[in-house]
């Protein structure tokens, strides 16, 4: 319907991500702006218990199938395609995550429907709606105004408040099926590849040494597990770190990583990329050094450091061996 | 094999980012450019894939700024051809329409899979390697960390949170958006760089016309306010030390 808010939840595991909640809060607010109705729609197989949970949406469109047993690029594509195509919602609203890039610029080709990616902020007043994308690695933002009637908008993680998308009561459900066959298709999955058991799990550590590209090199990465050890904590770091190879991926914080809340969180040479921040953005106290003070990780920081690691690192962790005495 | 890497610079974000006297862009004057980090991990596993099954990698971009030195360097590190599709993209050019012209653009280049980069941080409508595939018809995988060949096929590993991947199957030709190459990607010497500029040939294709993007428009592009301030910590180094250390007996931290 030309009002309608539709949210596509996000599962994985049996679980839905809080991402979905966080769209379903604000898709609630949005729809109520336009006059139009909140649905969420869940893809998958045996995902009644899923479906109970989305009580803030008016109704849920459950397409369950054993084709959709496990996210496909491929089959989750045809389905919500031929649901949007169907349903005619004024806004779509997608995860700006892994499986939702596979979703939201696919869709948008396909049927022709205008998408702003990396929102961050939504709003609409007499039906104009508004978004803000975060873009530059989250140095600049852009204010856009959707002028078709229709848009999909892909949203990321952390954005917007999850408990607003929360709700006990039992939403309506409507069962639809595939309206194309989905055997033989080109995507097929085989599995799901469970990280390596590591020796630390960051997301249990209290205090925390992060890492980033300003370490340089792997050999400077003793200077961090001495400021570490003498704090009593652990390392962690960075994608760019992890793809180097030069920590294993169990260190690895952000989005495609672990999400950490420690008491404290340290960068190190880190520059507050959104897809890292995504991961860390709820510690109790985050210090960060950094060079650069421009760097994003200093809007998100409580203590900024405007200096070289190499410079404070030696002098911090030989004050922390001293107060301990 | 031939495999298609489309490739794009775009602003160095360690620089100053200026927004222009539209409010709605950034000033383009002053902005410095490097290659998209994603697209080296993209080329990085094409020559890796074309090591292990042979084959060749045809690099291709659009008319933008420092369009010839990327496809050089790209040359360097040992691509098999470079092309660059005309039509003036200086200005910036959305997705969606960077993805139309990669469409027509690779139909007449022929290909059995296309890498591109996961996505950049310079545009806000999506990812132009799941647009193309669309346009294509084609099977995709985005945030792709993993590659093999297995006969027509392609094995891939597609990240999701908390270090859990998804391993698909697909059947080729394929678009893969590249989160990282198996390994660190390779480096060009600047001599053979060098070389490429003068004994290499970028070829033309043509990218069709487009028709203008509508749907959406900016109304202004600014930096954002952090609700948050920092709290500054100053002095030397010791002095910087000796603050931390402070705040964290505060804070009970130590
Ligand atoms: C789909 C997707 C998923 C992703 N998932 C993750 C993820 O899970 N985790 C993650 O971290 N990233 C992730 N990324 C990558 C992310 O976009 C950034 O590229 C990455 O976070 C940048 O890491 P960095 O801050 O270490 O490096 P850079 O951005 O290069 O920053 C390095 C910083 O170090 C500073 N510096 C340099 N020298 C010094 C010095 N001597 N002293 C102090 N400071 C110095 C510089 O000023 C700069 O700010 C993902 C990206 C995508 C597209
Ligand atoms: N103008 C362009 N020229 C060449 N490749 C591009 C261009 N725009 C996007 N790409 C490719 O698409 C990927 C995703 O970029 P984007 O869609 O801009 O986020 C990049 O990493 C490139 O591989």
């Amino acid at each position: 319907m030309p009002n309608d808010v539709f949210v596509v939840a996000e599962h994985l595991k049996n679980k839905l991500s809080d991402v979905t909640f966080e769209m379903l809060g604000k898709g609630r607010e949005i729809a109520d702006a336009c006059g139009g109705k909140l649905v969420a729609v869940v893809l998958g197989s045996g995902t009644k218990d899923l479906a109970a949970q989305l009580g803030v949406a008016d109704s849920v469109i459950s397409v369950d199938d054993p084709a959709l047993e496990h996210f496909s690029p491929e089959a989750y594509r045809i389905v919500l395609s031929s649901v949007v195509k169907d349903r005619q919602p004024k806004l779509t609203l997608i995860a700006n995550t892994s499986m939702g890039m596979d979703l939201a610029a696919p869709l948008s080709a396909e049927l022709n429907i205008p998408l702003v990616a990396y929102c961050k902020g939504l709003s609409a007043d007499s039906g104009n709606v508004s978004v803000t994308s975060q873009l530059y690695a989250g140095k600049v933002d852009v204010e856009s105004s959707i002028t078709s009637a229709q848009a999909i908008i892909s949203v990321l993680a952390g954005s917007f408040a999850g408990d607003a998308g929360r709700s006990e009561r039992t939403p309506s459900i409507e069962e639809v099926r595939p309206s194309t066959s989905l055997n033989d298709l080109r995507v097929k999955f085989r599995r799901l590849v469970e990280p390596e058991p590591s020796d630390v799990d960051i997301t249990k550590e209290e205090k925390l040494v992060s890492i980033g590209r300003g370490i340089q090199s792997q050999d400077n990465i003793a200077l961090a597990e001495e400021l570490a050890a003498a704090l009593g904590g652990a390392i962690s770091a960075s994608r760019p770190i992890i793809d180097n190879g030069w920590l294993p991926k169990s260190r690895q914080v952000g989005k495609s990583g672990m999400s950490v809340k420690p008491k404290l969180y340290l960068t190190l040479g880190i520059s507050g990329a959104p897809e890292h921040v995504e991961g860390m953005k709820d510690a109790a106290t985050i210090i960060a050094v950094n060079t650069d003070p421009r760097a994003p990780i200093f809007d998100i920081a409580d203590y900024a450091v405007v200096g070289d690691l190499f410079d404070i690192v030696p002098a911090l962790t030989e004050r922390i061996k001293g107060a301990k005495g | 094999m031939k495999i298609l890497v489309p490739m794009k610079q775009v602003p160095d974000l360690v620089e100053e980012l200026e927004i222009d006297s539209s409010g709605k862009r950034l000033n383009r004057d002053f902005l410095k450019f490097k290659l998209n980090e994603f697209d080296e991990h993209a080329l990085e596993e094409a020559l890796l894939l074309k090591e292990q099954h042979g084959g060749e990698v045809v690099v291709v971009t659009l008319d933008m700024a420092e369009a010839d030195n990327l496809l050089f360097t790209a040359i360097a590190k040992g691509a098999d051809k470079i092309f660059k599709i005309p039509g003036n993209c200086d200005e910036g050019i959305d997705c969606h329409s960077a993805a139309q012209m990669f469409a027509t653009a690779a139909k007449s280049i022929g290909f059995d899979l296309i890498l591109t980069g996961v996505q950049a941080a310079d545009d806000r409508d999506g990812q132009v390697g799941m647009l193309l595939a669309a346009f294509l018809g084609l099977p995709h995988v985005s945030v792709v960390t993993g590659l093999s060949l297995e006969g027509a096929s392609a094995i891939v590993h597609k990240e999701y949170a908390g270090g859990v991947m998804a391993e698909f199957e697909v059947v080729l030709p394929a678009v893969f958006g590249i989160q990282a190459a198996r390994h660190t990607p390779r480096y060009a010497p600047v001599s053979k760089v060098r070389q490429a500029w003068k004994t290499s040939k970028i070829e033309t294709v043509d990218g069709g016309t487009v028709p203008a993007s509508n749907g959406s428009v900016v109304n202004r592009m600014f930096k954002p306010e952090s609700g948050k301030r920092a709290e500054l910590i100053e002095g030397s180094p010791d002095d910087v030390a000796g603050k931390i250390v402070d705040l964290l007996k505060s804070r009970g931290l130590l």
